[in-house]
């Protein structure tokens, strides 16, 4: 070996070493677990509130989540620049409270809270207070009453009513007197409503859906059944939810979520998410120089580069792939991007979608091709037809109910056309035999970068040890000058080898 | 039976790999800049016209639209000529005329071709239809070649050719390449063609592979491969090594054909060759790479350079 090589090969042991170094210091410094499960979950919660100000005093009311079952407070802060903040904590729940002498234009207010998952954290229930019979307005007094009817004498209590509802509400088709109410109401205040003039205590609350990594989410509608001196939880479509459920109640008496005077267009949206961390670096929580700033990150950026920090350990997957295994790709990196958006789509849904419309797309070259048209409109043509086939795919299959068809919505149009570009340069260049190896060598190499991507430990570590990626670099920069044989050329030489061993 | 082999086997025999070769041999031997003098046959062909190469005569190019209007006054007074791109790849593009009948071309199979299918074809190559990358290119229309006899008869659908791969500008391996009804006529070994290795002593046939298996006779024809010897061995290897010195690429794969009347004409370069010659000669590259990079520190003539190669490259090649 040469003094260029080893000075090369050196160069790459002091990466590494650089990485993991820089990554055992901060470890130690900062108590973040290597391994991403025996931990607890800290969720980072960010609501943002968006109007337009009317260029007068603008006032800006959010309710705030009440103590719960399951969830300890860390800290909380509302952030916006300009804008007094203060906590009131006079009504029924806690509401944060934005003011402003003077404001124009569009405001963006956020509010952050984080969040420890504790499940032996238990909260005393407040005993509702009796509020008298709900009432429903005019023809709807006749249908609740005939459905309660129904309901009340095959019912032992509380629980079992609401189970009834729920199932009743949701099986088809609807009884007349149901059909009549549902026209009216929303299934999760009608039920609550249901309820409460059955004589059981009731209430609609609002809930935000804990997922990793979400952004721009709403609240969702729940209802809340005093039962033997607890609340029970029902989702008005899939009913009775346990504890094991992300459930975090936003919402749960009569102001509503969010309140803006002085302003218009208003919105609310929720962006979360969660990282796990030792009970020790918990009670610490002190930010140090060394503690590199990705959790310093709004929300909905923070997200982002967890998708983005397994880049890097997805294109030494292909790097691998190509040059020691010997798969050919169409396109150096294709394969990491369409794995990327596997992660968002779920595997199967997004293999299942790529396969159909680039499929569909290429038969259509076949017919574009005999046209003459010049490669650029050809392209164009293309772009334009898989825009109308995505939209096809996302309608048909909604319609029948596949849900995981709209999957293919979130492939980013770029990744998609420049896909089908790809393979379809690649069948005029070199033949439709070669387009199909590459293609499936793309989806193969697509599939493990995307295995390798969302293995927990991968996405714990690439989140939280950055620096990591020093050492992804150094095995990059290693593979980088491998010389010997690759894996598919082992079988393509095979004669060669044979004659020897003769 | 072995799916794969030991990759000891293969070091042992020499055989060069990819990740090899685009490292070792294309990456430090050729210089990027140089890849349009053997991309483009356009430049090749002016390039090879001043080194004294001779290739297929040029009859004429064309890049401009307004051109493609007045070319039955220049392809008027032709018989025989061959149309295509500067810039194609795999053999598209590509147009064959063998001849005349009442005044219309013919393709060599007979199927008579009007001028305004010749418009036409022009138009899409010079757009760029068959292009790498669908940029702009050129049109060519240069000379037919006429494949001597012999070569007639072993090749099915399209004009043999003999690749030889120079490093540092002496001729280290050579294979015939013959086109089949399986790869249309083409010689590309990926696409069907078949590939016969060369003694690079005297040219003579050493057995014959298709899609990496070993064959004797030609699938289509029935003819036997055994027993070939390339007539004029040591002017085409002559032929080989100056195109290193026109274009100053260490490790290059050129493809020459044999006219019948004009002798070795070079067809094109390629700054990329494949490895697939190594199978069709059953032989690795890397002790005739090592002969040569033992050898270099002079800069001997083209004489001295082709008396090296038939002498096997100092005993490894025989």
């Amino acid at each position: 070996m040469t003094w260029e090589r080893w000075s090369y090969a050196l160069a790459a042991v002091l990466l590494a070493v650089a990485g993991i170094a820089v990554s055992m210091y901060r470890q130690a410094h900062t108590g973040i677990p290597l391994m991403p499960d025996d931990e607890r979950r800290v969720w980072q919660i960010e609501a943002r509130v968006e109007f337009i100000a009317n260029g007068e005093p603008a006032e800006v009311l959010l309710t705030l989540p009440p103590a719960q079952d399951g969830f300890l407070v860390l800290s909380e802060s509302g952030a916006s620049s300009g804008f007094g903040f203060t906590v009131d904590r006079a009504g029924p729940q806690r509401r944060a409270h934005w003011t402003k002498r003077s404001a124009s234009g569009q405001q963006v207010l956020f509010y952050q809270m984080d969040l420890v998952e504790d499940p032996q954290h238990k909260i005393t229930p407040i005993a509702p207070e009796w509020n008298g019979e709900a009432y429903f307005a005019g023809p709807y007094t006749t249908a609740a009453s005939e459905v309660l009817n129904d309901f009340l004498p095959k019912s032992t209590g509380a629980k079992s009513l609401a189970d009834q509802l729920v199932q009743a509400i949701n099986t088809e088709p609807l009884s007349q007197n149901m059909q009549l109410l549902r026209q009216g109401h929303d299934a999760a205040p009608l039920i609550s409503a249901l309820l409460s003039r059955a004589g059981t205590a009731a209430r609609t609350v609002k809930a935000l859906q804990l997922e990793d990594g979400r952004r721009h989410q709403p609240l969702h509608d729940y209802v809340q059944v005093w039962h033997e001196e607890d609340w029970l939880l029902y989702d008005p479509e899939r009913g009775r939810l346990d504890e094991t459920e992300h459930l975090l109640l936003w919402q749960t008496g009569t102001p509503s979520v969010f309140d803006v005077v002085g302003g218009r267009r208003s919105q609310v949206s929720f962006s979360m998410t969660s990282q796990t961390q030792s009970a020790l670096s918990l009670s610490r929580l002190t930010s140090s120089p060394f503690d590199l700033s990705l959790h310093d990150l709004p929300i909905a950026e923070q997200g982002m580069f967890k998708l983005i920090m397994t880049l890097p350990v997805g294109a030494l997957v292909v790097v691998f792939m190509r040059l020691v295994v010997g798969i050919r790709t169409s396109g150096t990196f294709m394969p990491v991007l369409i794995a990327l958006t596997f992660v968002q789509t779920e595997l199967l849904a997004g293999m299942i979608g790529l396969v159909i419309v680039v499929g569909f797309a290429l038969l259509l070259r076949s017919y574009l091709s005999s046209l003459n048209l010049l490669l650029v409109a050809r392209i164009a043509t293309l772009v334009v037809v898989v825009i109308a086939l995505v939209l096809v795919l996302a309608v048909v299959s909604y319609r029948l109910g596949l849900i995981s068809g709209l999957a293919i919505t979130f492939f980013p149009m770029v990744i998609l056309a420049w896909t089908v570009e790809r393979m379809s340069i690649l069948w005029e260049e070199e033949g439709a035999g070669e387009a199909m190896v590459q293609g499936t060598g793309s989806l193969v190499v697509a599939v493990c970068a995307y295995a390798t991507m969302s293995l927990p430990i991968v996405r714990h570590l690439a989140f939280n040890f950055p620096e990591l990626n020093l050492l992804v670099l150094a095995g990059i920069l290693l593979l980088g000058r491998y010389t010997g044989y690759r894996l598919t050329e082992l079988v393509r030489f095979l004669p060669l080898a044979k004659r020897e061993a003769e | 039976m072995n799916l794969f082999a030991s990759p000891w086997a293969l070091r042992k025999r020499g055989v060069v790999g990819m990740n090899r070769r685009n490292f070792e041999l294309i990456g430090t031997y050729n210089d990027r800049r140089s890849y349009p003098l053997v991309d483009n046959k356009l430049f090749t062909k002016r390039l090879a016209a001043k080194a004294g190469i001779p290739m297929p005569t040029l009859l004429g190019e064309l890049s401009r639209q307004f051109e493609v209007e007045k070319i039955s006054g220049r392809i008027g007074t032709l018989d025989q000529f061959v149309i295509k791109p500067a810039q194609g790849s795999g053999g598209r593009g590509i147009l064959v005329i063998g001849g005349r009948k009442d005044g219309q071309c013919v393709k060599t199979n007979g199927e008579p071709v009007t001028t305004a299918q010749i418009k036409h074809l022009l138009t899409n190559i010079i757009s760029g239809l068959y292009s790498l990358g669908g940029g702009p290119d050129s049109a060519i229309i240069e000379s037919l070649v006429v494949a001597s006899e012999m070569f007639e008869q072993i090749s099915v659908g399209g004009v043999p050719d003999v690749r030889v791969v120079v490093f540092q500008g002496y001729p280290i391996m050579a294979m015939l390449r013959l086109g089949t009804l399986k790869s249309e006529g083409k010689a590309n070994l990926h696409q069907g063609g078949i590939g016969v290795g060369l003694d690079l002593t005297n040219g003579e046939s050493l057995g014959a592979v298709q899609h990496n298996r070993c064959i004797t006779h030609h699938p289509d024809s029935g003819v036997s491969l055994d027993g070939i010897r390339i007539p004029e061995w040591k002017s085409l290897l002559a032929l080989a090594c100056r195109c290193f010195d026109a274009t100053g690429l260490g490790y290059l794969g050129c493809d020459i054909v044999m006219d019948a009347k004009a002798g070795p004409l070079l067809l094109e370069m390629n700054a990329r060759p494949g490895l697939a010659i190594q199978i069709a000669n059953d032989c690795g590259l890397e002790r005739r790479l090592q002969a040569i990079r033992d050898r270099v520190a002079f800069a001997p003539s083209v004489d001295e350079r082709v008396a090296f190669a038939l002498d096997g490259l100092g005993g490894v090649a025989s």
